[in-house]
């Protein structure tokens, strides 16, 4: 017998790393809001690398701090060994990972959830969503409890009717043995969203003890840490070190002896995997020309002796996975604690979504993260933060926040989504965006505090803080036109050794710091008046001065893009009744409903004739005639 | 607003074996059958597409022509519009009656391109495909028939292509050594990058600078017909466009204004204008001629300078020759028939290429064909290589262009990756303007097909 249970503002469903985000804003901003999870013990899981951050995922954990998001602060709190990476490949794809306890995240999180005002934290499994005719949801718990609500957002991660494999083995299950939700896909077809399979893989864990690491190479953390939060300040030094190894012929010899017993290529999974991350018999058999392959060891916390293998995912059957983990260097003793496995689930096309993350047709609902066909805990925070905000403006009645692609990796990622759709699980990538010389990891306070300010997610320290800050830089930039230097021996000999021409009149200090090999580090034996500031200051002056004309080029593409995206384009348009638009066209464009002509051009399968068809189309409809020639 | 349907005619107007008119749009079939009566009695509503049906059409009562219709139902038609093509007997005359029976019946005139750019609208052909149709639309000789129909059939698109898949290579190569810098992938070397770039640049450097080439080939070249009075330039003139264009007698001053023509000598088309001969006059209407003549050698694209061999040079020919700018000039020695009395050595010493000819029989005319087209630098063009045939490609060119320099100069100027990256992405992508790809999707797609990367 179903009963009332309970009445929120927000309802959200999954407590990964999605549904915290999204849970922790929407009830800061002050609505009343449940966070359901299937298991108590997997709130903030971690089931597949125990790090956070990486390229351009770095840059997605920064921006959710910048906005008022939680991941970055955890992040910095649980750290193990941090490592900035691709230093000396250009300030755009400097990137932050560290490695971190995955136990403590777990128990931070929680206890975050647990002590946020507005917030419940509960565990239950969703099993039905259904939309009532006065517009309010209602949520239904596999013991019947029926909980009222205004929104929903959908944060199921790979729980959804996920099934896990190895070898010949297969079973229903979730991630880590943790059940699945078997009954919500039903009720989601239900209501309109179009589902599909996706599948994704973790590696073996092995004991700590049972590796030769005088046989691997060791990877140390930086001396110097920065850490991801805009809150933190110091947070202490390295704890642990990674280690480096390589597959061999061996290897691939038993991979390639037993393929046929790996689902995947028994066609025994259907899921698309992703391409990004793909398990160790994809390596061999898709690069059957290389010889080896690299993998890491990565210790998973201070207080376990588990260690999580990177690169050798796998989907082969255990009996094969011990023989191809032996076969390494360093591991021919290892004991795997926990076999790799390969893991197939449900999650929604995205298209079906608008910026907000809200789906188009279902005012209320919302998705974020592995369910929106994503992969990746910063891709999911990042979705759940913006989900949260969203659900939550829109109850108290405010205007939504979507942000575009030129303001941020999370508008980029958001953008893809929405507009290009999925084929296979999303990692973000610097390469996938184009402004990545203005959407660096060090200016991700500039381009998105002011948000999450608006939002009611900023504190009033951090904000003067932040503000502080640009009053520095400032001043800084005007000491820099100020200050001339005159062409000194000292001042030459040191231009002269950074391998450029020396200087035979005055230069101003802006100036002399546009050219490559000048730094601010080497100018101040010279530079007398420099303040005493932040260092960090003085980095991202220099990367602004050197990169400028560069940077200057993106913000007029940037420009000219928002010229395209505030034509808008109604929604309720039926592209087919627009004469002059390629069939494929009228096809995703009917499935995408974009909102302006901008989102609609990034459409695959929408030409630039088709885009002046558009075009024409609104110039037309905007003058009240109706678009026939 | 209805939409017009819309007619015209389709093939050449002149003198020929068969016309064509056509009539596209929602009304065609109507309109047709109003005008058409066939010998089975069937009517042009009752075919199905692709189906022909011959008969008369008749003005009123008066029949104008016996014609085959064929009919194309929407959406299988070039325009993607309902369209019937009425073959008549060629000729001025029938094939514009016919076109004004159509006309009054309900179709409207088809601005020049317009079923092309119904095509383009409805979704039939794309930018570059339609373009290229406009360019055989509007050429003028076979070369540039020859040009736009292998931009058709996708020339420069494998040319573009060639270099857009290099640029996408070098950009993924990029990508993936800055998203995966942990896994085991070959290290960028700064100068193999820059010899990549330099490679590109150079191509790109050629398709751009056979455009002025190319864009003659479609257009015509500009063409200034110039020499003393009665060289026999309107002979010239005459015998490069076939007809009695301009009146041509041998009293000195006989042409005073420009007269222009579009000719087709060999696989080159030539735009030409006959001038009057330039000569110091007080005529002041022949002043007048006399003064546009020589404005006209400053802007034109190819001089053509006639001297008359049957006689010595004239100061005024002396003349002339100290004034011309030499390097798009040819000068053509006229009255080849007659005996050579003209002092060759003064003109030989300021013009490299002369032609001898004879306007009145056309001998010689072969060898003018070949001494221009090597002038105007034509020599070096297949015409069915892929020039950059239009605006929009060319402009594309010039834009991708400017990445790659840019992405060098980052390169040689000490700059990190990258800004490297980001101008090759964005040359990547004003080429992928073309065809309507995203350089962000592309790069990614090469990244994950040719490297083996991800944990």
């Amino acid at each position: 017998m179903k009963y009332l249970a309970g009445t929120y503002d927000i309802i959200v469903i999954g407590a990964g790393h999605a549904g915290i985000e999204a849970a922790l804003a929407a009830s800061r901003i002050g609505c009343k809001t449940a966070i359901f999870t299937i298991n108590m013990d997997a709130v903030g899981n971690c089931p597949c690398n125990p790090s956070i951050g990486g390229t351009a995922k770095g840059h997605l954990v920064r921006e959710i701090d910048a906005l008022g998001g939680e991941m970055g602060k955890t992040a910095d709190e649980c750290f193990l060994q941090s490592r900035m990476l691709n230093k000396g490949k250009g300030p755009a794809v400097h990137s932050l990972r560290v490695q971190i306890d995955r136990d403590k995240y777990r128990r931070v999180m929680k206890r975050k959830l647990e002590r946020q005002e507005n917030l419940d934290l509960r565990q239950a499994e969703i099993v039905e969503i259904e939309k009532t005719d006065d517009g309010i949801w209602e949520v239904t718990t596999r013991l019947n409890a029926v909980f009222r609500t205004k929104a929903v957002i959908i944060a199921t991660g790979t729980y959804l009717s996920s099934k896990i494999y190895i070898g010949e083995v297969s079973y229903e299950s979730g991630p880590d043995g943790i059940f699945p939700a078997s009954f919500l896909s039903k009720s989601l077809v239900n209501l309109g969203l179009r589902l599909r399979r996706f599948k994704t893989g973790t590696p073996a864990r092995v004991l700590r003890s049972t590796i030769d690491f005088s046989k691997l190479e060791i990877q140390e953390g930086d001396e110097r840490i920065v850490p991801f939060s805009y809150h933190s300040r110091e947070i202490g030094e390295n704890k642990v070190v990674c280690h480096i190894g390589y597959t061999n012929e061996e290897t691939k010899r038993i991979i390639l002896e037993n393929i046929n017993r790996s689902p995947l290529y028994s066609g025994e999974i259907k899921g698309k995997g992703p391409r990004y991350c793909p398990s160790i018999e994809d390596k061999v058999v898709r690069f059957a020309d290389k010889e080896r392959h690299q993998f890491f060891v990565e210790p998973c916390g201070l207080e376990t002796e588990e260690m999580y293998i990177q690169g050798i995912s796998s989907s082969l059957p255990e009996e094969v996975q011990n023989k191809l983990y032996h076969s390494i260097e360093g591991l021919e003793h290892a004991l795997l604690m926990r076999p790799a496995y390969a893991i197939e689930y449900d999650c929604v096309d995205p298209v079906q979504m608008n910026a907000t993350l809200e789906f188009s047709e279902l005012p209320g609902l919302y998705g974020a993260g592995q369910f929106n066909g994503s992969s990746g805990y910063e891709e999911a925070a990042a979705q759940g933060l913006i989900a949260g905000i969203n659900a939550a403006l829109k109850i108290k009645g405010e205007e939504p926040l979507a942000l575009d692609r030129s303001t941020s990796y999370i508008g980029t990622l958001i953008d893809d989504l929405v507009t290009k759709g999925v084929s296979d699980p999303y990692r973000m990538m610097t390469s996938r965006s184009e402004y990545r010389l203005v959407l660096r990891q060090d200016n991700a306070d500039e381009r998105l505090m002011p948000y999450g300010r608006k939002v009611g997610l900023v504190s009033d320290s951090i904000w003067e803080a932040f503000k502080s800050r640009q009053e520095i830089k400032k001043e800084e930039y005007k000491r820099l036109k100020d200050v001339v230097f005159q062409p000194t021996e000292e001042l030459n000999n040191i231009i002269v050794s950074r391998e450029t021409t020396p200087i035979i009149s005055g230069i101003r200090m802006l100036d002399l710091l546009k050219r490559p090999q000048i730094t601010y580090e080497c100018l101040t034996p010279v530079d007398k008046t420099r303040p005493n500031v932040d260092k960090s200051i003085f980095e991202q002056i220099e990367v602004e001065i050197k990169y400028e004309g560069y940077i200057k080029r993106q913000l007029s593409q940037i420009n000219n893009m928002r010229r395209l995206e505030v034509k808008k384009l109604p929604h309720d348009v039926d592209y087919s009744k627009i004469i002059g638009l390629r069939l494929e066209a009228i096809e995703k464009l009917n499935l995408v409903k974009p909102e302006n002509i901008g989102q609609a051009s990034r459409i695959s399968g929408v030409s630039p004739a088709d885009v002046s068809v558009l075009l024409i189309w609104l110039s037309q409809n905007s003058k009240g005639g109706k678009i026939n020639e | 607003m209805k939409k017009t349907t819309i007619a015209a005619i389709a093939t050449a107007q002149g003198q020929g074996g068969i016309g064509v008119i056509r009539v596209s749009g929602e009304e065609s079939i109507d309109i047709v059958d109003k005008i058409f009566k066939s010998v089975s009695g069937k009517k042009v509503s009752d075919l199905k597409g692709y189906r022909a049906s011959y008969g008369k059409i008749y003005s009123g009562k008066d029949i104008v022509d016996e014609v085959v219709v064929l009919v194309f139902r929407a959406p299988h038609s070039y325009t993607g519009e309902n369209i019937v093509e009425i073959s008549c007997h060629g000729g001025l005359y029938v094939t514009r009656q016919i076109l004004n029976l159509v006309l009054k019946n309900g179709a409207s005139i088809a601005e020049p391109g317009e079923f092309t750019k119904r095509a383009f609208l409805n979704g039939k052909i794309d930018l570059t495909e339609a373009e290229a149709v406009m360019g055989i639309i509007g050429a003028k000789g076979k070369s540039a028939a020859k040009a736009a129909i292998a931009a058709r059939e996708g020339a420069l698109s494998k040319k573009i292509n060639l270099i857009k898949d290099e640029l996408v290579n070098l950009a993924a190569f990029l990508s993936v050594w800055a998203d995966y810098p942990e896994d085991d992938i070959p290290e960028v070397e700064r100068e193999s990058i820059l010899k990549r770039l330099n490679v590109v640049c150079k191509s790109l450097e050629k398709m751009i600078s056979q455009y002025d080439s190319g864009k003659a080939l479609i257009d015509g070249i500009e063409t200034v017909i110039i020499g003393s009075p009665n060289v026999g330039k309107s002979t010239l003139m005459n015998l490069l466009s076939g007809t009695q264009r301009c009146i041509v007698t041998d009293i000195p001053g006989t042409t005073r204004d420009i007269v222009e023509e579009t000719v087709i000598l060999g696989d080159i088309t030539l735009r030409l204008s006959d001038t009057a001969g330039i000569r110091d006059t007080k005529d002041p209407v022949e002043l007048i001629g006399v003064n546009l003549a020589k404005s006209r050698v400053k802007s034109a694209q190819l001089v053509l300078v006639v001297f008359d061999g049957a006689k010595e040079l004239s100061e005024a020919d002396k003349n002339l020759i100290c004034s011309l700018d030499c390097a798009n000039t040819v000068a053509i020695i006229n009255k080849s028939d007659l005996p050579m009395k003209i002092d060759r050595s003064l003109i030989e010493k300021k013009i490299n290429n002369i032609v001898y000819l004879s306007a009145k029989t056309g001998n010689g005319l072969e060898s003018l064909g070949e001494v221009i087209t090597k002038v105007v630098g034509l020599a070096d063009i297949e015409p069915s290589n892929g020039i950059l045939a239009t605006q929009r490609q060319y402009f594309a060119a010039i834009s991708a262009l400017e990445g790659v320099k840019e992405a060098i100069n980052a390169v040689t100027g000490g700059f990190t990756l990258d800004a490297v990256t980001v101008s090759v992405e964005y040359a990547v992508d004003e080429l992928l303007n073309l065809t309507g790809e995203k350089a962000t999707k592309v790069v990614v797609d090469e990244v994950f097909s040719k490297f083996c990367v991800g944990k």
